[in-house]
């Protein structure tokens, strides 16, 4: 029997720690490819709290997953990450050594790629796999060495704590179901206490019942180890459902980041404006506003703003120079022309 | 005039192995009817292992009924040859789900629109095909440069998909079968397939039967809908009754679990009572019975569907002072 626990998912304010757990400064990722540079990120701030969720929405080819993978440090050549910082609890990790980031991967950032339930290994045991995950982040050389028992007894607590029996642990995964496949991974992603955890669309997959179980999975262990948690997706709802800040990104840049009730209530940007038009709701059936235009091409990016052509506001200037940050009261930021001059 | 599509007592069962006597019942004795004259946009929706992807691959002829008939323009679909065939296969047109799953790597996406042009004769000149292609493919919002010539892994998830619908829209066909088309694709370009799909259904006079559990967009683009729930109808109507005042305790579980896009309508009113029930204690009567909460002695045997409206009917005991409709009459429930 499962029971709802009407207190999560609400996003009502919660006592979050006020000190940033997590500071991206102005991370940039580029990949070379034969036609030339592309800029898949080009200098996108974050700062996020302990304990808060954040949502990264945008078209595909935003950079979202760059972005993700970029914090991670597991941008592959011809990428690269080319400037920046990705500060998790003090510690740069673009500048630690390769040994280090290693270990910081999951202890410290742990992510869950879309379609995780698919990289589960299928000839192995999944108590084995957790193992695995646990042994590779031991420290042989320091006294916080643990037994094997003591590894299977947080594996099984792991698995519990997303609702699955102690008994998936000796299971494979071809006898789970997706829903609980995916749970495995988060189970995984939270073994070592990160600090911070990205996942990458981690229902699109699966049916609308599984998805709501799996969303109050990630956010109920995501309040017992107080970690943020970043949310990278295209379904605005289930950013409405889930998030407290949700950031907007169009062609590597963040356009808009404001807390999910401004972004739905009031929108800022005219990208973000446009986005939320686009959301069905019950209200207007059969209204379907989409955005006018087509995701720029990176390779060819308009000059000045690179949303300019699509964009409803467009001034002289949006055309000649990209508009910086804007911060606006309520801490909301915005990177357009409309909102620079007020303030 | 014979219907377009006509589901008679379509049931389908998979078994296990040759010798087990164990069987799952995908689809349950569905009949339904799609006319020729005023086409419709109907929604079948449900969660993963509801028969809504079987329900599609009946409807496309791919794999035959285990009782019924599903006839098109008053043929058996399994007794078509020849001529009738291919006049079948160019009519009725799919777009599936993954979108990474249906393309050959190995051609380019020219390569994949010009295969149907050339099977169903659709062009007399290249250039010709190649307008075509050009044509279909800015009306789903993509632009010809971009993705002619190119393989499908250097295509993201959203154009890929957007190709299926280009390629579907190239064969002008009467019934579109859109098993979620819009699952793997942005939220910015939703809009514009299932834009896209409706001038399809207005324009052109395509019926389109659209399998999702979106509820979101089923809303909005569909006339009326059929809710399934392992294999068996749960409540069917108008799309507007049945999402806004869902009466089967399966069909409000599926609303309240959706992601509506709406700050001020969460997750969490109702209950999800049970997470992976037993199903195989509860093969008998009401299929939901092990998940639902209203559960009562009664659901061992089977509901009829009981009708509370002129266009909402649900198949559950909890209604059964309404009076009750022979599931042969489920297309009464669907308004056009």
């Amino acid at each position: 029997m499962f029971k709802t626990r009407p207190k999560t998912i609400t996003g009502s304010p919660k006592a979050v720690s006020m000190s940033p757990i997590l500071q991206v400064k102005n991370l940039q990722v580029s990949y070379y490819t034969d036609a030339g540079r592309v800029r898949a990120l080009d200098g996108v701030d974050v700062t996020l709290n302990a304990g808060e969720k954040l949502g990264l929405v945008g078209e595909s080819g935003s950079g979202k997953s760059t972005m993700a993978l970029a914090m991670m440090r597991m941008i592959k050549p011809p990428g690269r990450i080319e400037g920046g910082q990705v500060i998790v609890d003090g510690t740069d990790l673009i500048t630690i050594s390769d040994e280090d980031m290693l270990q910081a991967r999951l202890s410290k950032i742990a992510y869950i790629p879309q379609g995780a339930m698919n990289s589960l290994n299928p000839v192995t045991r999944i108590g084995a796999q957790m193992m695995d995950a646990i042994r590779a982040h031991q420290d042989q050389s320091t006294s916080d060495w643990i037994s094997a028992a003591e590894m299977e007894k947080r594996c099984k607590q792991a698995l519990e704590s997303v609702d699955l029996k102690s008994s998936v642990f000796k299971m494979y995964a071809h006898e789970l179901s997706g829903g609980m496949k995916q749970r495995v991974c988060i189970a995984i992603s939270i073994l070592l206490r990160p600090k911070v955890i990205i996942a990458d669309e981690p229902t699109s997959a699966l049916d609308v019942v599984t998805q709501r179980q799996v969303m109050e999975t990630i956010d109920r262990v995501q309040e017992q180890i107080g970690a943020a948690v970043i949310l990278i997706g295209h379904d605005m709802g289930l950013m409405a459902q889930f998030v407290d800040k949700v950031a907007v990104m169009y062609a590597g840049r963040l356009m808009e980041l404001s807390n999910v009730r401004d972004m739905f209530t009031d929108p800022k940007h005219p990208y973000a404006q446009a986005l939320i038009r686009s959301l069905p709701n019950l209200e207007n059936k059969g209204v379907f506003n989409g955005i006018p235009g087509m995701a720029p091409a990176l390779l060819q990016l308009p000059g000045g703003c690179a949303f300019h052509p699509r964009c409803l506001h467009a001034m002289e200037i949006c055309k000649i120079q990209r508009p910086q940050p804007t911060t606006l009261p309520g801490g909301r930021v915005v990177e357009c022309y409309l909102y620079s001059e007020k303030v | 005039m014979s219907d377009l599509l006509e589901l008679k007592n379509v049931t389908k069962t998979y078994s296990r192995g040759l010798l087990s006597r164990v069987s799952t019942t995908a689809l349950n004795n569905v009949s339904l009817k799609l006319e020729t004259e005023q086409p419709t946009i109907m929604t079948v929706a449900g969660e993963s292992g509801s028969g809504k992807t079987t329900m599609a691959m009946l409807l496309l002829g791919f794999i035959t009924p285990t009782s019924g008939q599903i006839l098109y323009k008053g043929k058996d679909i399994q007794t078509l040859r020849g001529e009738e065939r291919m006049r079948f296969r160019r009519e009725v047109q799919a777009v599936f789900q993954d979108p990474f799953a249906v393309f050959n790597p190995f051609y380019t996406v020219d390569h994949l629109l010009s295969v149907p042009i050339d099977r169903f004769k659709l062009a007399k000149s290249k250039n010709e095909a190649r307008d075509k292609m050009v044509e279909a493919l800015t009306a789903v919002g993509l632009r010809p440069g971009d993705v002619l010539g190119r393989f499908p892994h250097q295509l993201s998830g959203g154009q890929r998909q957007r190709i299926n619908v280009a390629r579907a829209l190239l064969l002008r066909p009467k019934l579109l079968v859109a098993d979620e088309p819009v699952s793997m694709v942005d939220a910015s370009l939703r809009a514009n397939i299932l834009e896209t799909l409706r001038s399809l259904q207005k324009n052109y006079g395509v019926s389109i039967i659209y399998i999702t559990h979106d509820l979101t967009t089923a809303y909005h683009i569909s006339n009326s809908i059929i809710v399934l729930y392992q294999g068996s109808v749960m409540e069917a109507g108008d799309v507007d009754a049945v999402i806004k005042t869902p009466q089967h305790p399966y069909t409000r579980l599926l609303i309240d679990s959706n992601p509506w896009p709406d700050i001020n309508r969460r997750w969490g009113e109702t209950e999800i009572k049970a997470r992976e029930a037993d199903l195989s204690k509860y093969s008998v009567g009401c299929r939901f019975s092990a998940r639902c909460p209203f559960v009562m002695d009664k659901c061992k045997e089977v509901p009829p569907l009981f009708r509370l409206m002129q266009y909402q009917a649900a198949s559950c005991y909890l209604y059964e002072q309404h009076p009750s409709i022979e599931p042969e009459k489920l297309s009464e429930l669907l308004p056009a």
